[in-house]
């Protein structure tokens, strides 16, 4: 891609770009931080997670102040447009992220009790998997590369298959040991918001595909939400 | 990009806009020459009455050339060679049976400095019709000045020193007056030069403002080097480069997802 020939607006897109990637690192760390805590009952690791959270919040605000200055500033055009909007909508998405790993965090200490429910040992894989999404998502819109982000789509497949052998597995050990229903509801909502911070990732992957297209991405490339008839969303 | 393609890509984009009525100007493989000098190269394209069309490109790229044929104004340039057909409501507006002074009548120009004529507002305005003879007396004279002038967003302002110059307005009144005197005679299109660039921010809204008021009444086509005009004024821009048409379509696909990388690089401020 050729330079602009202002070159200061070029060092505006690449600041830009470079908070939406520490945005991302800080992200996939909560993730994988969330769930090694988990694993561990580290409960201090937990309190870093959910305090570290802030620092996804300020990035977020900056990248909007950015944003909106950019926007009136430069004023860009095509693709430079749609890439500052995406940065815009990714920081929120990504700053949601963020608040379900520092939900998961919180969850550690309850789960305390219930470190031998089964489906715990799936977690960490699917927490794997869904931290990888982020991470390859906003290598996609670094890139732009849209073939990227619509590999980090046909993923989600695979988080909601993860996500719907967890709820089965939870259902029945819950109806079987009534009295560890309570952490292992916990366990449920900590695999669910796995599930939705691999939705975001997709919805990600679809703004990264508009901006590096200018093409909405297909119902194809999508895919379907396969996390069955009996979730609400 | 060989010239074949490049009318093919004319004939798709102006094929994907088949349903629109009849285009008000049809250009077809135009080309124009100053002496041996190739200005424009073989552009095709058709001008809507609905939409106001932009044209768009870097210094020289043939944009304000190609804006001229569509009334002769290049016949006043004695190197000037015009190639291929153009038509206003399908005649051929370069056959020898057009009357040049009707053509200007029918197809107007506002240039980017205002160029008021020496000479009272109203009279500014009324020698056009005076001339073409489309007003008889008095009374409808005063009618067609002061409904071209109320056209032209500018009436209020002088209604009441009609008999002063009209050099003394202000420049973006005086590009208002211009833009009157051209509606004055009662045209179909009108063809603006870079109407604002001698004027300030305020005035160049007023005439952005009144672009979007005479649009469908006459079909308006626009020159223009501010991208953000054209993306304001426009729903259809055309982007020339080195005299050939790189890109026609739909402004807002225009500004956000051209097709061209040519086009890509200008808008975004990548150019050279």
């Amino acid at each position: 891609m050729a330079a602009h020939t202002v070159k200061a607006f070029d060092d505006d897109l690449d600041q830009l770009r470079a908070s939406i990637a520490e945005m991302g690192g800080l992200a996939e760390a909560a993730i994988s931080e969330s769930l090694r805590a988990l694993m561990q009952n580290d409960l201090e690791a937990a309190m870093r997670v959910i305090a570290n959270d802030k620092k996804l919040d300020a990035l977020e605000s900056e990248i909007e102040r950015n944003v909106v200055q950019l926007i009136a500033l430069r004023a860009p055009m095509a693709d430079d447009l749609r890439e500052v909007v995406a940065a815009l909508k990714i920081a929120g998405v990504v700053e949601r992220i963020g608040d379900y790993a520092k939900n998961i965090a919180k969850r550690v200490h309850v789960i305390e009790a219930a470190a031998h429910i089964e489906p715990l040992s799936l977690l960490p894989e699917m927490g794997r998997i869904v931290g990888e999404m982020v991470h390859n998502v906003l290598n996609a819109f670094a890139a732009r590369d849209a073939d990227l982000a619509v590999q980090v789509c046909d993923r989600d497949r695979a988080v909601d298959d993860f996500y719907n052998s967890i709820f089965r597995t939870l259902l029945t050990f819950m109806m079987e040991t009534p009295h560890l229903i309570t952490p292992a509801t916990h366990l449920l909502f900590i695999a669910k918001n796995l599930e939705r911070i691999g939705d975001h990732a997709t919805n990600v992957a679809e703004m990264v595909y508009f901006a590096a297209t200018g093409e909405q991405m297909t119902e194809r490339h999508k895919g379907e939400d396969g996390t069955g008839d009996w979730t609400d969303d | 990009m060989s010239d074949e393609t490049l009318n093919d890509l004319a004939a798709h984009q102006q094929a994907s806009h088949a349903n629109d009525a009849a285009p008000k100007m049809t250009a077809r493989d135009v080309s124009v020459f100053y002496g041996d000098k190739m200005a424009i190269d073989t552009v095709s394209i058709d001008v809507s009455q609905e939409n106001v069309t932009a044209f768009i490109g870097p210094s020289g790229c043939g944009k304000s050339t190609f804006l001229r044929t569509l009334n002769r104004m290049n016949d006043t340039i004695p190197s000037a060679r015009v190639e291929g057909r153009i038509d206003l409501d399908g005649e051929d507006i370069y056959s020898s049976g057009m009357d040049v002074v009707q053509l200007r009548a029918r197809v107007g120009m506002v240039f980017q400095k205002p160029n008021p004529f020496p000479k009272s507002i109203y009279e500014n305005v009324a020698y056009g019709p005076r001339i073409h003879g489309l007003a008889s007396g008095k009374a409808e004279m005063d009618e067609v000045v002061e409904k071209s002038l109320k056209r032209a967003g500018l009436w209020e302002e002088v209604k009441d020193r009609l008999t002063e110059s009209g050099t003394a307005l202000s420049g973006g009144q005086q590009q208002r007056l211009c833009i009157a005197r051209a509606i004055a005679v009662d045209p179909e299109v009108i063809l603006m030069d870079e109407p604002c660039s001698a004027l300030d921010p305020i005035a160049t809204a007023k005439i952005e403002e009144l672009i979007h008021e005479l649009r469908g009444r006459y079909a308006i086509v626009i020159v223009t080097h501010n991208m953000q005009q054209a993306a304001r004024v426009s729903q259809r821009t055309a982007f020339f480069h080195l005299g050939h048409l790189i890109e026609y379509g739909d402004t807002s696909e225009i500004f956000t997802n051209p097709r061209e990388t040519r086009t890509k690089d200008y808008i975004t401020g990548r150019y050279g």
